[in-house]
């Protein structure tokens, strides 16, 4: 089912939660929404779902207008940030409770919810722990649950409130690829609402970057790391090297009246004993060379910097700690306070 | 070495234990087992006279079903008020709050005034009511009444600090699997409720079981019909018979002992369950 957001916009209190967004998310697709926390992604996916009202604007879903329904009859499949299980249910009686409150007539025989339960539960990798509640589970496992519970009742959209937030990192990563496989097989239309960058690039067909409650950029992952749109996602995407200077010439040039700001991503700053021009001096501070990849902290002159670079790179200048060299950047992002941006 | 087996984490169990014991037995136990001896001073055939009189047996049936009804009633709207606490704003929120524990504050002697004054022939609620046919002062309702009132406090305060902790999550994730509201209430917020339900019920229903104060006000303590056990221990105490009176206290003891052990170990069972223990 497509979704279809239409000048939404939220108020708690004094508090503008969403200012007048509009968004389409496509028939059977992963979209992340991607930003820090109090910036709307939550916000918005509940008025999605259902469990909160807009104060304007309309929600479409599959071209109708859904703006007004509750959300039992919405038929999305919600999945919450600490997952909402029933206590006092077994596993099998939460997955069940979709298909045992349907009105008489809807619902299936206890021979086919059983079987329906047994085939999520094995979809989940959870059939073996069928009995057990929820408080016997670990964090992943919950999860799981929680999922085959809104998968049970087939819904057409399924939205997921910082899904792999609670979890510790590895559990999270197996999550993720079990989730995007389990995605790749059911095709649902997913959204999923995350701060973990990282998350939303590996996951996600198309992310959302906000901010605020306003939308700063859509894309593929690809197009939103390789050219962000504006300076707040370049930063909010990964370490960022910030330069002030000047565009001159369709050249950046740092100092001067500093008019522009130049982002750099710490493998795009290179390293050299001799200095160019425009060349920036700056001092190791500190090298740490465990990984494939060596991190190098710079002392600037008002500033510090960050770079990445292949262990061997290091090695063949011989990097250490006091050394006196000079960045040199290969690629930067300028952003002009008031301009358009440039890609050098 | 070190740990030394039976050694505990947490020190003090045996000073705790003993302690708690020790307490018990003076403030609870002791007082308790006199009544027994006190009775027992009687012989078997009048013991047994003295309990299963008809004026004794009449008025255990009042005060163990008034007290059970006033619990149920109370269960109910108590757990209403709480809901309406914990959920909604209103203005004088904090007004209606404060007044839940009046009962618990007020003497009970003060509330019986006061409950007969307003269910009396000629009090406000009572000329409405009697003409209705329905009389409530000096009749077993003016029990059940007066029992209510002296009740509600526990159950709204065992309730409420449970509804406060019951996220609004739980409530909404029924919603989105498609339950409508009395579903959700029915299979996600009662059984959550449950254990704190049967506390206040409990404890409703022990407070019931010896108020003396407000309820002889109301009662009218006619004998057979509206006088409770209390008052007959009351009036066995003023004529002297001091072993009759501890023999009916023993059997009121037995009883709601057997009564409150039997709800406890439901209530047990209900929490381990709401906690999702099997």
């Amino acid at each position: 089912m497509s979704i279809r957001v239409e000048n939404i916009t939220k108020t708690f209190g004094g508090f503008t939660a969403l200012h007048g967004l509009s968004l389409d998310f496509p028939h059977g697709q992963l979209t992340a929404l991607l930003g820090p926390s109090g910036c709307g992604k939550t916000t918005l996916l509940r008025i999605i779902a259902g469990l909160e009202q807009a104060d304007a604007g309309t929600i479409l879903l599959e071209g109708e207008d859904a703006t007004d329904k509750h959300v039992r009859e919405r038929q999305v499949g919600f999945v919450f940030q600490h997952y909402a299980l029933f206590r006092h249910m077994s596993v099998f009686e939460n997955v069940a409770f979709g298909l045992r409150v349907k009105p008489r007539s809807k619902r299936l025989g206890e021979a086919e919810i059983r079987k329906k339960v047994m085939a999520l539960l094995d979809m989940v990798q959870l059939a073996r722990l069928a009995d057990r509640f929820p408080a016997q589970l670990s964090g992943g496992q919950r999860q799981r649950v929680a999922l085959a519970r809104a998968l049970a009742v087939e819904p057409q959209v399924l939205l997921l409130d910082e899904p792999f937030g609670a979890l510790d990192a590895k559990v999270r990563k197996e999550l993720r690829r079990w989730l995007r496989q389990l995605h790749d097989e059911l095709h649902i239309t997913s959204i999923f609402v995350t701060h973990d960058q990282e998350e939303a690039l590996e996951l996600a067909d198309r992310i959302v970057v906000m901010n605020e409650g306003k939308i700063e950029q859509i894309g593929t992952p690809q197009e939103v790391y390789d050219h962000p749109a504006t300076p707040f996602v370049y930063s909010f995407l990964g370490t960022s090297n910030i330069l002030r200077g000047d565009m001159a010439d369709g050249k950046f040039r740092p100092g001067g009246n500093a008019g522009s700001l130049a982002y750099i991503r710490p493998h795009e700053l290179m390293v050299t004993r001799q200095g160019g021009p425009d060349a920036i001096a700056a001092t190791v501070r500190r090298v740490f060379e465990f990984g494939a990849l060596s991190r190098i902290e710079l002392a600037g002159e008002n500033q510090s910097y960050e770079v990445e670079m292949p262990q061997a790179e290091r090695a063949s200048l011989a990097l250490q700690a006091g050394d006196a060299v000079f960045l040199q950047p290969r690629r930067l992002q300028v952003f002009a306070a008031d301009g358009p941006d440039y890609v050098i | 070495m070190g740990i030394a087996k039976g050694r505990n984490v947490l020190p003090g169990f045996g000073l705790s234990l003993g302690f708690t014991l020790a307490y018990l037995s003076l403030i609870v136990l002791l007082p308790l087992s006199a009544v027994f001896l006190k009775s027992a001073t009687l012989s078997g055939a009048a013991f047994w006279d003295t309990i299963t009189a008809p004026r004794a047996m009449a008025s255990y049936r009042l005060t163990f079903m008034a007290s059970f009804g006033a619990a149920l009633v109370n269960v109910v709207f108590g757990s209403l008020l709480a809901w309406a606490l914990v959920r909604y704003s209103f203005p004088g929120k904090k007004i209606v709050d404060a007044m839940v524990d009046l009962p618990f504050a007020l003497p009970t002697a003060v509330a019986g005034i006061a409950l007969t004054a307003i269910y009396a022939k000629n009090g406000w609620l009572g000329a409405w009511l009697e003409p209705m046919g329905l009389k409530v002062a000096f009749t077993p309702l003016g029990v059940l009444v007066a029992l209510i009132f002296i009740g509600l406090p526990f159950v709204v305060r065992t309730v409420q600090p449970v509804l406060e902790d019951l996220d609004a999550e739980y409530e909404e994730a029924a919603a989105s699997l498609g339950a409508d509201r009395l579903t959700t209430l029915r299979l996600v917020v009662l059984p959550t409720l449950l254990p704190a339900l049967l506390t206040g019920f409990t404890l409703a229903f022990a407070r019931a079981l010896g108020e003396y104060g407000s309820v002889i006000f109301i009662a009218g303590n006619l004998p057979l019909v509206s006088e409770i056990t209390p008052l007959i221990i009351i009036t066995k105490l003023e004529q002297y018979d001091y072993a009759g009176a501890t023999a009916i206290a023993s059997v009121m003891l037995i009883v709601s002992f057997a009564l409150l052990l039997a709800i406890n170990a439901l209530q047990a069972w209900a929490g381990r369950r709401a906690a999702g223990m099997g």
